[in-house]
């Protein structure tokens, strides 16, 4: 928001809803912006840290770390090109939020505050704009999350997909939590949160125009909640450190992606069970379709957990009774062998390596 | 799924494994002809659980890995116009040319789009009515009818910025072919159902005869493969060569009369290069005289003087004829792997190096150092 005035936007000032769409002024910094921000921005997100409107914001280190707690911080940041915008079970603004917001929990951390850039194409509808900007407020308040500052540019028409937005998120790791990707030890036992595929089927479904007796939609879902529920049980009591080692959302690459880097990462096997592998009906059918590999295939609201055996029904049973681990399910384990490899049993009982996806995934010609 | 879990069922298969391990009584090798059954072979683990004496050869019937080279060059000539979109089946665009692939042509401006049926690249030619739209036509009898069908469709709307760059290929030459080399020993072949699901089967009989080799009609998920291997198997041990159907829920003898039809009215068959293996007679189709203002080599002329260069690394000739196996290739995992392929067969998914990278490398380990580094960015990145 520090550009320097363009004095040609300047010159003609004019009332937000007189304009339909972004047009390059939007972005220059001058009373269209400020206009812009005033009456479809600050009201959807409204919040103390958003309404100092500083060049930065100031966050009171008190709100987000007690010292002698030995809490950590956690930052991460994440951008959001999706097409189509709007899409069945979601749109770019929910990514926009619960991405990031996600990217925070997978390391245990309380998500608090999130920064979000738009960069806006001329051209693009007002209300388009609004009903994304509708959705990020309602998505930071089911997440728990303030945007605490932000920015808009504006692109010329062509040169840009509609709306690109990034944010970035600011989080407190509550002491003793340590969970990352390095963490995975032979034993451990590895669970997901629930069906796979669902998000990547759902946007491939809008664009490719295939449609199924029941709409795929997308499984967008902040999953600080989950983590927390997880984090408190795997504790076994008390404030013993808990258990669980690694966390991941299987984003993008799938399930396959995530197995392989943590297996990477931690210098260990991971061996899983293909059938174990919750995957909806209609997924499986558009891959079959499409010749593609649910293993392979994005989601937006689920996550990879590994963990020590001792406690896995118990977290399993917690993740049951949570909104959005309904569908978890154990289908793996860590082992000592073939470090840096997955495999998987196939569901006629043969084996096959699992490895990451070469590239973007493509669909067979027959 | 329904019609599908049914073929993937763990007890039948333990069944049919067991009654193939009492069938046979010394090795036999047999050849899969479809890259697709290459693929389930391996996705399933269905080849280390097949008894040993049965040694499974991957065959040519990739269409991605056999498009020649020169085709690939010319399509991306093409696509490189601005006056042309360029449409195609996925995974044709990251096959290799001489110097670059379609992505690469893409990222650079040009407009190169996946379709999933030619029917599509007729809707972007409605829709482009200033440009000519190219459709890559590719593949075996399979998908020759759907695309003899779009050129049909394009001269009855009178769509003149429509074309076809044809690359059209056969499974009967390709075994000809097969069974003609000094150098290729298999006993039997599994064939490919879904082209005998369009072709029937009935012109595999004269090569079951003049070769003495069974022949049998094979689906692909793991209990069809199972089944067309025990019936191979069976006429092996009792020393028959006739044609067997172990896909008849699909198959007939005669095939898919109206499918025939369209693909005799639009193609003829021609002499055509495949990619690796070289010129095989009358073993491809191209488009018939009357069509030939949708062929896009005749419409951009230029093309037509394409010259090509292979890797000298690249075995996957020898692969596609089943006389070496991707392990047995010095740059398998090395130099050439999906992330950077010297050869289509690395490209495809169905394409016999790329499912062994894929599935089988724990059984073939290349050294650790070339194991992939992360997931690349390409283009899932617009599903957030």
């Amino acid at each position: 928001m520090t550009d320097k005035p363009n004095l040609l936007g300047w010159t003609c000032p004019r009332p937000l809803q007189n304009y339909p769409t972004i047009v390059m002024g939007h972005g220059a910094g001058g009373r269209m912006m400020a206009d812009l921000i005033e009456h479809l921005f600050a009201p959807a997100f409204s919040n103390d840290l958003l309404a100092q409107m500083g060049d930065s914001t100031v966050i009171e280190q008190s709100s987000i770390s007690n010292q002698k707690s030995k809490n950590r911080l956690a930052f991460t940041t994440d951008s959001f090109v999706v097409s189509p915008l709007f899409f069945p079970g979601g749109n770019i603004g929910e990514l926009a939020v619960y991405g990031s917001v996600n990217d925070l929990a997978m390391r245990g951390a309380k998500p608090l505050y999130l920064s979000a850039g738009f960069i806006l194409e001329e051209g693009l509808p007002m209300e388009t704009l609004g009903n994304i900007v509708t959705a990020m407020a309602k998505a930071c308040e089911k997440a728990g999350v303030n945007i605490a500052t932000g920015d808009t540019k504006v692109v010329q028409k062509g040169h840009g997909d509609g709306i690109y937005i990034n944010t970035s998120g600011l989080g407190v790791i509550p002491a003793k939590v340590d969970i990352g990707p390095a963490n995975a030890k032979p034993g451990d036992v590895v669970l997901v949160s629930g069906t796979m595929g669902d998000h990547g089927i759902a946007i491939m479904s809008v664009r490719e125009g295939l449609t199924f007796e029941t709409q795929i939609l997308s499984d967008t879902a902040p999953l600080y909640g989950l983590v927390e529920a997880m984090i408190e049980t795997s504790r076994g009591g008390g404030r013993r450190p808990p258990a669980i080692h690694c966390l991941r959302d299987a984003t993008r690459g799938g399930l396959a992606a995530v197995l392989n880097e943590l297996s990477i990462a931690s210098k260990v096997g991971i061996e899983f069970d293909e059938r174990k592998v919750p995957i909806r009906p209609e997924v499986n059918a558009a891959c079959e379709m499409l010749g593609l590999d649910p293993l392979y295939i994005a989601n937006e609201g689920k996550l990879v957990a590994i963990l020590p055996e001792a406690v896995a029904e118990k977290v399993l049973s917690v993740m049951h009774a949570h909104e959005y681990g309904r569908d978890a399910a154990i289908i793996g384990r860590v082992v000592s062998q073939h470090p840096s490899i997955v495999t998987a049993k196939t569901a006629i009982g043969g084996m096959r390596v699992v490895d990451v996806p070469a590239g973007e995934l493509l669909p067979r010609i027959c | 799924m329904k019609y599908l879990d049914e073929y993937r069922d763990a007890d039948l298969t333990r069944k049919l494994l067991a009654d193939i391990q009492k069938t046979i009584s010394r090795p036999w090798t047999l050849m899969e002809v479809c890259g697709g059954q290459t693929h389930s072979i391996i996705r399933s683990g269905l080849d280390q659980m097949l008894p040993p004496e049965i040694e499974l050869v991957h065959g040519p019937g990739c269409p991605v890995c056999v498009t020649p080279l020169e085709q690939v060059d010319k399509a991306i000539a093409l696509a490189s116009r601005s006056d042309v979109i360029f449409t195609s089946y996925g995974d044709m665009l990251r096959v290799p040319g001489s110097t670059r692939d379609l992505f690469a042509v893409k990222a650079a401006g040009g407009d190169v789009r996946i379709v999933y049926s030619p029917l599509d690249a007729l809707k972007i030619a409605r829709d482009n009515p200033g440009r000519t739209v190219v459709f890559f036509a590719i593949g075996f009898e399979t998908t020759a009818p759907a695309n003899a069908m779009a050129v049909l469709q394009a001269k009855a709307l009178g769509l003149s910025n429509f074309a076809a760059l044809v690359s059209h290929v056969t499974v009967p030459a390709a075994i000809t072919a097969l069974m003609d080399s000094p150098d290729v020993q298999v006993d039997g072949f599994l064939a490919a159902g879904h082209v005998c699901t369009v072709m029937g089967f009935w012109e595999y009989e004269p090569l079951a005869e003049k070769y003495k080799i069974p022949i049998v009609v094979t689906g692909f998920e793991p209990v069809d493969l199972l089944h067309g291997i025990l019936k191979c198997v069976r006429q092996l041990e009792a020393g028959t060569h006739t044609v067997g159907n172990a896909y008849e829920r699909s198959v007939s003898r005669a095939g898919n009369k109206p499918a025939q039809a369209v693909i005799r009215k639009v193609f003829e068959l021609t002499d055509r290069a495949w990619r690796g293996i070289g010129v095989l007679p009358m073993s491809g189709y191209r488009l018939r005289p009357e069509f030939a203002a949708f062929d896009a080599e005749l419409r951009f002329p230029e093309v037509q003087a394409i010259e090509t260069k292979e890797s000298p690394l690249c075995i996957s000739g020898l692969v596609l004829q089943g006389r070496k196996k991707p392990g047995d290739c010095p740059a398998f995992g090395r130099e050439c792997t999906p992330q950077a392929p010297l050869g289509a067969t690395m490209v495809s998914s169905e394409g016999a190096c790329a499912a062994y990278y894929r599935y089988g490398r724990y059984s073939f380990p290349p050294p650790g150092e070339s194991l992939p580094k992360g997931v690349e960015g390409g283009g899932r990145g617009d599903v957030r």
